[in-house]
């Protein structure tokens, strides 16, 4: 017992205090930035997913697995290690030559004012995996230990969609989860939100050229927000929820 | 041996040197040679069907290779599971994808396939009663069924049915294989699925990384390796109701995958390997920093666990739960980690060695097959995984001046079969990639430690209480989307 207190004591505080102005170390591949005045065909045809689109010099975010591969291939990409990538619509995803990040932030969130009013201090999620890889699952999971403590805004993740308030998709939906899937979303209470998490959930990803998927649930249902990321990091989905709920 | 090609892992071999036999001789090489089963699948071959087989001879680091053909008028065999166990997992998914029936199987059920109807096994009895989990479970997991034959609260049997992860991730590989895909196969496995792929693509490319890249892939299997045994240490803490465990544990694989990050801007390594080499360095200042922090990581994972284990609440939930007997693990052919549990000492690290990997762990694991043997193997791997990052973060500065990246100028070559196999923190990661006479991929398979370690979770419930599955679970820490592919 003595040895566990001291064990305790030992490790202090672990827990991130400013979850909103949390640093991120330089290395992190976040929102990315591309110059127009650099020679951007060394990228051609390097991108695994189609998220560079090489003529306009544009990113799609919704589709990019932050693997680097455009920003080692020549200057014309660079990634920022600017976390905070979610909005509430697809196409702002799409980040263009002459769009800085305070930009892209600035109309990122359009909420339903309802939204704000009935969930602003607690939204409880049920999370489902879609055909998720598990680094998804895993950094969804971490955003809950003692270092993210997601709990502290009201937010969880809880193990029946009836006492949801939401559903947080994870994974391209192979076909044979698109059943439960919809089934667990017709299991949870009104109003709910949907939120799509990560790359594959929000365009397929590295799957979109699969015919083991059944995406039909995303045009049958309306979606509240997506956040991208391959996978997603704990900061950009904690503060990507609470952007969506608090006032 | 003239009935097998002897290769060797990431040697590529001709693809008409390898023997091909019909399917009754080839059943009796199988018999005969007494080797362990690590690939046993189809291809579509003119009409009809080519099967391939892998044995692998885990003492002298050998695999051999044969094959059979099945013309299109032949549609079953004689099973080989009813001889030896270890193949049912193989020959239900070759079943599967080739309609080519295994005569006498005990237990040919689906794998992936969901557009029929699961035939669950069923006891019958008045005080039997069934529970049924999933596919959506309570925690923030990957999908699966699992069915529980129950007596009050003794688990009777538990049958598991997977397949909802099913993404043709093969089939995507001839498409475009990318190291991109490699990685987000398994996602809790990114270093060894993308080492295991890129190995593979350069035997077929025929080109060799340099000292200093193979050293750096190292160091991030080895660290993926210690991120989720420790991770795994927290979930077992959890589900003991030793929370403060869990979060000790949880707090210090941050510090572990942030080192990752460090490296590769990523907390999983994504985007470290690529086919060539690797796109990061580790300079030696961001060396000392790793060594530095894994050094506060041992310490501290020492501590937690020697604390932990002193708790008599602890020890009376592992102790005995989901044991899993050695005469079973090996009949079932459990691998890895869930494998050495049970006492069968295969890891491929150290069976197929690089030149890196020479001196075998001669610490022998005291192997009880119950929860607390798996908990206690992952500390052991923890400090063995430690130690061993050490020793190549001192090699690199030897390979200072060497290339990261070696270009990469001619395609794969063709008609050739490569066996790659990583041990990734699970087990042995197996690719086994087949070229066309246009160097294209024709085949690519993709074995994960799940495939053989799901029915020995099965069998590990078996008599305990239904509330400690979740325990058994965790311990065994298996992957859905590596099985379902």
């Amino acid at each position: 017992m003595l040895e566990t207190l001291k064990l305790r004591i030992y490790q202090g505080e672990q827990f991130i205090k400013d979850i909103p102005n949390a640093p991120m170390r330089s290395q992190f591949r976040g929102f990315p930035k591309i110059n127009k005045g650099v020679d951007i065909s060394p990228c051609n045809g390097v991108c695994p997913t189609g998220a560079l689109d090489v003529e306009n010099y544009s990113i799609d975010m919704g589709k990019c697995t932050f693997c680097g591969a455009c920003s080692n291939a020549c200057g014309a990409v660079e990634f920022t290690n600017n976390y905070k990538l979610a909005s509430t619509k697809r196409e702002n995803l799409i980040v263009t030559s002459d769009m800085t990040f305070e930009e892209f932030r600035k109309t990122a969130y359009e909420v339903r004012k309802e939204i704000k009013q009935v969930f602003g201090k607690s939204l409880k999620l049920r999370q489902v995996s879609a055909a998720g890889c598990n680094g998804c699952e895993m950094e969804l999971n971490a955003c809950s230990n003692v270092n993210f403590d997601m709990g502290r805004f009201g937010i969880d993740f809880v193990a029946s969609p009836r006492h949801a308030d939401g559903i947080v998709i994870t994974g391209p939906i192979s076909e044979n989860m698109a059943y439960a899937l919809e089934d667990c979303y017709k299991s949870t209470p009104d109003p709910k939100v949907v939120i799509l998490c990560g790359a594959c959930a929000i365009s397929g990803g590295v799957f979109q050229n699969s015919n083991k998927l059944n995406r039909e649930f995303l045009e049958k249902y309306p979606i509240d927000l997506y956040i991208p990321g391959c996978p997603v990091h704990p900061l950009t989905f904690i503060n990507a929820v609470v952007d969506f709920i608090k006032k | 041996m003239m009935n097998w090609i002897e290769t060797k892992n990431n040697e590529p071999i001709n693809l008409n040197e390898i023997p091909c036999l019909n399917i009754v001789d080839l059943r009796k090489e199988i018999l005969e040679i007494k080797k362990r089963v690590v690939g046993f699948f189809g291809q579509p071959f003119g009409a009809g069907v080519k099967l391939f087989v892998i044995m692998a001879d885990d003492e002298q680091g050998k695999l051999f290779v044969s094959s059979a053909y099945f013309n299109e008028n032949e549609k079953s065999y004689d099973s080989i599971t009813k001889d030896i166990p270890a193949f049912h997992m193989f020959e239900r998914e070759f079943f599967e994808e080739f309609k080519i029936k295994p005569l006498k199987h005990p237990w040919l059920k689906p794998v992936r396939n969901h557009k029929k109807e699961y035939p669950f096994f069923e006891i019958q009895g008045e005080e039997i009663h069934q529970v049924g989990v999933g596919p959506i479970h309570a925690g923030v997991i990957e999908p699966g069924h699992f069915r529980f034959m129950c007596n009050g609260e003794k688990v009777y049997d538990l049958e598991i049915r997977l397949g909802y992860q099913h993404r043709g991730v093969e089939d995507l590989f001839l498409q475009n294989p990318t190291n991109q895909l490699a990685e987000s196969v398994c996602g809790d496995s990114v270093i060894a699925y993308n080492l295991a792929y890129s190995k593979a693509m350069e035997a077929l490319l025929n080109i060799e990384v340099s000292n200093k890249a193979q050293l750096i892939r190292l160091i991030a299997l080895e660290m993926e390796r210690v991120a989720i045994h420790i991770g795994d240490l927290g979930a077992i803490a959890g589900d003991t109701a030793y929370q403060m465990g869990n979060a000790i544990f949880g707090a210090t694989r941050t510090l572990v995958i942030n080192s990752l990050l460090e490296i590769s801007g990523s907390r999983f390594g994504r985007g470290l390997i690529k086919v060539g080499g690797v796109n990061f360095d580790i300079d030696e200042k961001l060396a000392q920093n790793i060594l530095k922090t894994l050094e506060k990581v041992g310490a501290d994972v020492k501590r937690t666990t020697t604390t932990m284990l002193k708790s008599a609440t602890v020890i009376s939930r592992l102790e005995r739960t989901g044991v899993v007997s050695y005469e079973s693990a090996k009949a079932l052919g459990l691998v890895g980690m869930a494998g050495r549990a049970s006492g069968v000492e295969l890891d491929s690290r150290f069976d197929f060695p690089d030149k890196w990997f020479m001196d075998k762990d001669d610490k022998k694991f005291k192997a009880t097959g119950d929860v607390y043997s798996r908990t206690r193997l992952r500390y052991k791997e923890i400090m063995q995984s430690l130690s061993l990052i050490r020793k190549f973060m001192r090699m690199l500065p030897e390979y200072k001046n060497e290339p990261l990246l070696v270009p990469v100028n001619n395609g794969l070559y063709g008609e050739k079969f490569v066996v790659s196999i990583v041990e990734g923190w699970r087990g042995e990661v197996i690719h086994t990639a087949i070229t066309d006479n246009n160097g294209r991929l024709s085949r690519y398979k993709i074995k994960d430690p799940s495939f053989n370690n799901w029915y020995g979770l099965a069998m590990a419930v078996r008599n305990n209480g239904i509330s400690d599955f979740p325990l058994c679970n965790k311990s065994f820490n298996l992957s859905y989307c590596g099985n379902d592919l």
